[in-house]
């Protein structure tokens, strides 16, 4: 890392710990699936921490965000509390959705998430929409949408990318690329670049060649905010990254589809590890404060568990709330 | 009261909402040039009084012909916001959003534990009967009928239409509005002050004591005439117009089949799966003990929609079809 920034030391400080608390939440939810407290599966964050924290602090209070399938990280990143997060995993009344939308449907509208999608690609143009009303009520407020690189080979992601262009709203367009869709390698599916197809829709592309930086997130996407704030309108990010673990917790796959030196590779780019060097070798943290930073985060950690497993499963009932917004009649729907 | 197309009168209905609200867009394709007649005065372009002129291009949006997007923008925009009203003009185009619609619209609210307000207007044209072919008759509402967490109305009359229209704008759910191209030049007594519909609330359009005719979108006036025909032949018909399809009055349809013991349903959407197929069930299920004949439902075949008008005007409920049924269960 080069020259930076001079950002706080207390914001530097808070991208590490939401670092570390995506990959001990996602570690602990994986050893949840493992033993049975979480029902079906979790898709993790681990490895691509980086890219997500970097992306997430760089925006405002009043920002909007929209997320995938691996969708445990973007609500941490927004600053979710972990407890009624964990609790939604495991399905508790507590749960951040009321237990009924589960890992791949976590949303916290009190942080600007407006909701992590099981459908590769469904919810990008929900961030154009959030870009549209900060555009028309005039706020100075942008919209984000994560997606992977098999996303960026649906139709919807360039319906959105053209709608945002033509119209300059405040949204960026990240595509987490972490090199493959499940066991299917992007460069085997995808013509060109990515972040080259930004071009034929008049706006910026940038791609961190090193997503596993922090900071080199947190800077193309504090410029991309900037403008899109400005009124100067979107911005494609292409982050590459490297999911460290299987597609989703418990998918055995024979095919060995990653190649070993390139997996090597990667999880030698440890964004919490190199962050933490960083960090240190800057003289903006002892290692004392760091253990004690990362043991805090730990317990933090155990606590949201803790809170899930104990929390009381939800009312049968709730199961025929939520759908309109206003009161129907039971006998209609059962 | 003022006399009003039933075009005129969604237009009118959008004037009001947008005057009332500063959060209500209209979004789609060629509103900006008013094409359809919906966003103006008149159909002349650029009128003095037209919506750019009233209400700006940042409130009157031309979109792309991007289906999918703009109706997943319109959501995202509903979500933190605004409360637009999106016009798709044909009723096919619907599909090309269709997972914007199931997966996100019906969805959001619900599987995020009811954190999300989605005031969105989706409004969409039947275009039957008007020799455009099988890419742009269809009349896909029960469709989506078949999705919980969207709301489905089909109006009959430009009363109606403008009525379930601001109720629709005001409502803090998905509403999908289904028009009736062959009725958008009919005419109606229209009050001249605002006012609003309330859903799952039918409207009976002509009461009587042995047949109960359920009308539905275009059927509705056909229903209304065969009604009369039958009148001649001695058999009073009861005519109903649930209006709303989600939620549904079921409790007028139950109310007036238990008084006449005789129920046709009449509607332009395909047979299978159709609204008319889920009244015939309810009734089944709730009416049984009153009803004195089976029912009979008058609808559009399972079949696409041909070209040719001497094809397609025998696809969908008529007059005198709809006369046929209701002599049938009246045992004439």
């Amino acid at each position: 890392m080069t020259s930076r920034p001079n950002l706080p030391t207390e914001t530097l400080l808070e991208m590490q710990r939401r670092m570390l608390r995506i990959r001990l939440f996602d570690e602990r939810a994986s050893k949840m699936v493992k033993r049975g407290y979480i029902p079906g599966t979790v898709h993790t964050s681990i490895g691509q921490e980086a890219q997500v924290v970097g992306a997430c602090m760089a925006l405002q209070p009043g920002d909007h965000m929209t997320g995938n399938h691996r969708s445990h990280g973007h609500p941490i990143g927004m600053g979710s509390p972990l407890g009624p997060l964990m609790a939604e995993l495991v399905g508790k009344a507590t749960g951040v959705c009321k237990g009924k939308g589960g890992s791949l449907h976590l949303a916290d509208y009190a942080v600007g998430s407006l909701g992590e999608s099981g459908i590769t690609g469904s919810s990008i143009p929900i961030a154009v929409g959030a870009g549209l009303s900060a555009q028309v009520l005039g706020e100075k407020r942008v919209a984000i949408c994560f997606f992977g690189d098999g996303a960026a080979n649906q139709g919807v992601l360039y319906e959105s990318m053209n709608l945002a262009s033509a119209w300059k709203l405040p949204v960026i367009f990240l595509c987490e690329n972490n090199h493959y869709a499940l066991s299917t390698p992007a460069h085997t599916v995808t013509g060109g670049r990515i972040v080259d197809r930004a071009a034929g829709f008049g706006m910026p592309g940038v791609r961190v060649e090193n997503g596993q930086e922090v900071l080199d997130v947190y800077e193309a996407v504090s410029e991309a905010a900037a403008r899109a704030r400005r009124g100067d309108g979107p911005t494609l990010v292409e982050v590459m990254t490297y999911r460290f673990r299987e597609h989703s917790e418990g998918l055995r796959i024979n095919v060995d589809y990653r190649d070993a030196a390139e997996r090597d590779l990667w999880l030698a780019r440890d964004p919490i590890k190199l962050f933490r060097a960083h960090l240190t070798e800057m003289g903006r943290a002892g290692e004392a404060e760091m253990d004690a930073l990362e043991a805090a985060i730990a317990q933090e950690v155990e606590d949201c568990a803790t809170f899930a497993i104990e929390s009381p499963d939800p009312e049968e009932s709730v199961a025929f709330q939520d759908l309109y917004s206003d009161h129907y009649e039971l006998e209609d729907v059962l | 009261m003022s006399v009003m197309t039933y075009i005129g009168a969604i237009g009118a209905a959008q004037r009001e909402a947008m005057q009332a609200d500063p959060r209500v867009i209209i979004i789609g394709e060629d509103v900006e040039a008013n094409v359809y007649g919906t966003t103006g005065e008149s159909k002349q372009r650029a009128e003095s009084g037209d919506f750019v002129q009233a209400f700006g291009k940042m409130r009157i949006r031309n979109t792309p012909i991007s289906e999918e997007a703009m109706v997943g923008a319109a959501i995202g925009a509903a979500m933190t916001g605004l409360r637009p009203i999106v016009d798709l003009s044909y009723s096919s185009f619907l599909y090309m959003a269709m997972d914007q619609f199931v997966n996100q619209a019906a969805k959001n609210r619900y599987m995020f534990g009811g954190q999300s307000r989605i005031p969105v207007v989706f409004r969409s044209a039947m275009f039957y009967g008007l020799n455009t072919g099988a890419h742009h008759s269809d009349r896909p509402y029960s469709m989506f009928m078949t999705i919980p967490g969207l709301k489905i109305l089909t109006p009959a009359s430009a009363a109606d239409a403008k009525g379930l229209m601001r109720s629709a704008v005001e409502s803090d759910d998905p509403v999908l509005i289904f028009e009736a191209v062959p009725l958008w030049g009919q005419k109606e007594e229209v009050p001249d002050e605002e006012y609003r519909i309330p859903f799952g609330k039918a409207r009976i359009r002509r009461e009587g004591t042995d047949v109960t005719v359920v009308g539905i979108s275009g059927s509705v006036p056909l229903a209304l005439q065969a009604a009369e025909t039958m009148a001649e032949r001695g058999v009073s018909c009861e005519v109903i117009d649930p209006r709303t399809l989600v939620p549904l009055d079921s409790a007028a349809i139950l109310e007036s089949v238990k008084k006449t013991g005789r129920l046709v349903i009449a509607e332009p959407a395909h047979r299978t799966c159709g609204a008319a197929a889920e009244i015939s069930a309810l009734m089944a299920e709730r009416a049984f003990p009153w009803l004195k004949a089976p029912i009979v439902r008058v609808t559009a075949a399972n079949m696409q929609i041909p070209f040719s008008p001497v094809l397609e005007r025998q696809m969908y409920p008529t007059r005198d079809k709809i006369a046929d049924a209701i002599a049938k269960v009246a045992g004439h």
